[in-house]
């Protein structure tokens, strides 16, 4: 169905640490892994050893500069995956019934056998969180690892998402957002977790924890203005050097 | 957004198709026997045929369309099929009867005419519905499609019917269609993703440490996002296609409808005026993807 529910019981997610992030595509690589070798097709390639490959994946790390008005440029990697949405229109825009989002723990899912890969829920999406398997034909994104977090047969420490699993600087946290008391919740309470694009009233679960300030350095001269600050902050040379400066200062 | 071809030939041709059989369900006149019924039938239920034929070209599955009726409680494009093969079945039946009794059911016909109606509105909604692409999401939008679909059904209908003086009323609605056409150009033209308050900043939430600038794709070829909804090479001949869009789409029909109108030449000279508008229609549908910001762009290098 694609009627969005009312609330659902977990609202599972993720939580992406923006300070740590080394941009390493690891969590991507293993997305990418997992999801080719378990799901109920593979997460396909075409032309992947050619000259123009392209192929569908469900995590995609961006980087930023993000600029300051008074300090130097900053590079931030950017995780982007489905954020589970809480009014997600990717849901309600589907004519099959493909798009569906479960009341029991939140995860927005595309049921494959049902999908005629019309692309709308793509369109709907404004984080770029869908795409279309080029073999398949179908709609694909993150499922949250639905085949591993309730797996009974994977080892207890496996059962979180691939790329939670996966990331070597700890950035990113699997868990319940409507638990306050859960690794999550925690996290963006401590950290000023963001939403992203609140603007498109998508409400996403998923958040992202700022990085934190960077410590600042003791003032610099101001290039732009070197004559007062930069002369009286020189210091005083001696010998000849000391005499020829009084020369020339006296010269003006 | 990318023009797909399928996409553009579905929307323009139903649009007629469909404004051409709103037209006959309301009674428009059409002289000679079943015959002529037959024909006029078969261009209204022929061309938005064709094109809901097109549409699924472009699925994935379209072995699968017939799930895309499941889900109108919340679909606009689920409501699209459902209103399209209601409005269908209609008017085949209308078409049926009016060849085999002669007699035109006027129940029947404004049924059908009103499904025609909802069928391309509920085509506008599967786009004016999406607040990804703010250029889309106005009431202008259904309104467009409403009066384009309006126009060249009536083209149409004026080329195959018996109207005396159709072409008055022709050259009436394609103004009005394209006048409305100008607003929308007009409101799209102020609403870029800026103006709804989406930037790079909002998309990564980093605006509070300041401007934010794209420094690297995540992989250095195209994916289907970049190619789907990051499409600028379709904008490249924008200024060329609008003039194209508004010389075959408005001023060609409408001067060939002022010679039909002066000279009393016959009516299905108007046929061409209607297949100018259709040529013209579709530079203006593929100008209506190419030049749709989608949101995503943001996280693509676009401002
Ligand atoms: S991030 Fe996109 S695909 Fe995921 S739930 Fe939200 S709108 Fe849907
Ligand atoms: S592509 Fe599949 S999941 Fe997406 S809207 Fe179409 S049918 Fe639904
Ligand atoms: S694995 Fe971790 S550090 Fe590497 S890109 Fe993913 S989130 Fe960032």
């Amino acid at each position: 169905m694609t009627s969005l529910p009312a609330t659902t019981e977990k609202r599972l997610g993720l939580v992406i640490d923006l300070d740590t992030c080394v941009g390493c595509h690891a969590c991507a690589v293993n997305c990418k892994e997992w999801n080719s070798g378990a799901q109920a097709s593979p997460l396909s390639d075409v032309d992947a050893y050619g000259a123009d490959p392209s192929g569908a994946w469900l995590n995609r790390i961006h980087t930023f500069e993000v600029t300051p008005a008074d300090a130097p440029a900053q590079i931030v990697h950017f995780p982007k995956s489905c954020l589970h949405c809480d009014d997600a229109p990717c849901v309600t825009v589907c004519p099959t019934g493909a798009s569906h989002k479960r009341s029991e723990d939140g995860i927005v899912l595309v049921n494959e056998d049902m999908c005629i890969g019309c692309g709308l829920c793509a369109w709907a999406c404004p984080y770029g969180a869908r795409e279309m398997d080029p073999v398949e034909n179908v709609m694909k994104k993150c499922t949250l690892c639905v085949d591993r977090i309730y797996s009974e047969t994977l080892a207890q420490e496996d059962r979180i998402p691939a790329c939670v699993r996966t990331c070597p600087s700890s950035a990113r946290h699997f868990g319940d957002f409507n638990d306050p008391e859960s690794n999550v919740s925690v996290l963006v309470a401590a950290r000023g977790g963001i939403e992203l694009m609140p603007e498109m009233g998508t409400k996403p679960v998923n958040r992202y924890l700022p990085p934190r300030p960077k410590t600042k350095a003791a003032p610099r001269p101001d290039p732009a203005r070197p004559a007062a600050s930069a002369c009286a902050a020189t210091p005083k040379a001696e010998g000849f050097l000391g005499w020829l400066d009084a020369a020339l200062d006296r010269l003006g | 957004m990318h023009p797909a071809v399928s996409v553009i030939f579905f929307t323009v041709s139903s649009g007629a198709g469909f404004g051409l059989i709103f037209l006959l369900g309301l009674g428009f006149p059409v002289g000679g026997g079943a015959g002529r019924a037959f024909l006029v039938s078969l261009a209204g239920g022929g061309l938005a045929v064709a094109g809901l034929l097109a549409s699924t070209f472009h699925l994935g599955h379209p072995e699968r369309a017939w799930r895309a009726l499941s889900q109108w409680r919340s679909s606009w494009l689920s409501r699209e099929g459902i209103a399209a093969i209601l409005t269908l079945c209609l008017f085949g039946i209308y078409a049926l009867v009016w060849m085999w009794t002669g007699a035109r059911p006027a129940l029947l016909g404004a049924l059908a005419s009103l499904g025609a109606l909802v069928t391309v509105f509920t085509t506008a909604m599967i786009y004016a519905q999406l607040k990804t692409v703010p250029q889309w999401k106005t009431p202008l939008t259904p309104a467009v499609y409403l009066s384009f679909a309006l126009a060249s059904g009536w083209l149409l209908a004026s080329a195959l019917g018996d109207r005396a003086g159709a072409e008055t009323g022709g050259i009436a609605l394609v103004l009005l269609a394209w006048a409305l056409k100008a607003a929308w150009w007009v409101r799209a033209g102020r609403t870029r993703l800026s103006d709804v308050g989406s930037s790079p900043e909002t998309a990564t939430g980093l605006g509070f440490i300041g401007r934010v600038r794209l420094l690297e794709r995540p992989h250095s070829g195209e994916n289907y996002l970049t190619r789907e909804m990051v499409h600028v090479i379709g904008r490249k001949h924008a200024r060329s296609l609008r003039r194209l869009a508004l010389l075959l789409g408005a001023a060609v029909p409408v001067a060939i409808l002022i010679v039909v109108a002066l000279t009393g030449a016959p009516a299905p000279v108007n046929l061409l005026a209607a297949l100018s508008m259709l040529l013209g229609l579709l530079a203006e549908r593929w100008l209506f993807f190419a030049e749709a910001e989608h949101a995503v762009s943001l996280y693509y290098g676009n401002r």
